[in-house]
């Protein structure tokens, strides 16, 4: 029979910032090798609620040439850290609706723990570092910037007053 | 020289815009360029030691900047 991955370079990668849906099985199509025994797909969505408001979407805007840039480097690193096959990650930016897919990781690797690990390498990466902001809708009217920095802060008062977060 | 200085998101509504322009010296520093955007009006709309970029990476305050460089304040991120 035919296989049905080719060979990829191997650390082969691909990165990209785009405003039109994101599609995983054309990531895991482009980390798919005959040598890799698992793939290791993350998928970040829009959840409708944050802090206990109501989301009815979030807008996505991004540094597009400098996001693209770091995710590149966060993607090499996760490569060398995991020996990955290949690595594929793409971000959306724009207006999302509940549900739909703001980010993608695939990663394939012989074995399932390097795979998972690099996927999960990848996207606490780009939630420290990649040049990409979200303003959430709410579903009274309002918007507003997510500041992660901000909830730290407020979870970092609210464990040392005892409260639960 | 004048320096542009690019602004995304929270901070470009702060100021209303997504760049503002500010002069400095030759030899100045990050440290610099960021002092002077927030004398020019940006002290209340920026924290005091805002993330910057220079060429699209992540600088230090002690970076040195030329008029050719490329540089952008970076608002807390929040992507993924």
């Amino acid at each position: 029979m035919t296989p049905l991955a080719l060979a990829v370079a191997p650390g082969s990668t691909h990165v990209a910032v785009v405003d039109h849906a994101l599609d995983v099985n054309g990531l895991v199509r482009i980390v798919a090798d005959p040598g890799a025994g698992a793939t290791s797909v993350f998928v970040g969505t829009v959840r409708d609620t944050n802090e206990g408001r109501p989301v009815i979407g979030i807008d996505y805007q991004a540094y597009a040439a400098m996001a693209e840039r770091e995710l590149q480097a966060i993607v090499d690193e996760a490569g060398q850290r995991f020996g990955t096959r290949a690595i594929a990650a793409e971000h959306r930016v724009g207006f999302l609706a509940i549900g739909e897919i703001s980010v993608a990781i695939a990663a394939s690797h012989e074995r399932r723990g390097a795979a998972c690990d690099a996927t999960r390498y990848v996207i606490e990466q780009i939630k420290r570092r990649l040049p990409v902001w979200k303003r959430e809708h709410y579903a009274d009217g309002t918007r507003e910037w997510v500041d992660p920095t901000r909830s730290v802060a407020v979870l970092a008062t609210a464990t040392e007053t005892g409260a639960s977060a | 020289m004048t320096i542009t200085v690019l602004l995304f998101a929270s901070y470009a509504d702060a100021f209303g815009r997504g760049a503002v322009a500010v002069s400095a010296q030759p030899g100045a520093t990050v440290a610099d360029i960021v002092a002077r955007v927030r004398a020019d009006g940006g002290a209340h709309r920026l924290p005091p030691h805002p993330l910057v970029a220079v060429n699209r990476e992540y600088a230090p305050y002690d970076r040195i900047v030329t008029a050719d460089d490329e540089v952008a304040l970076i608002p807390p991120v929040a992507g993924g």
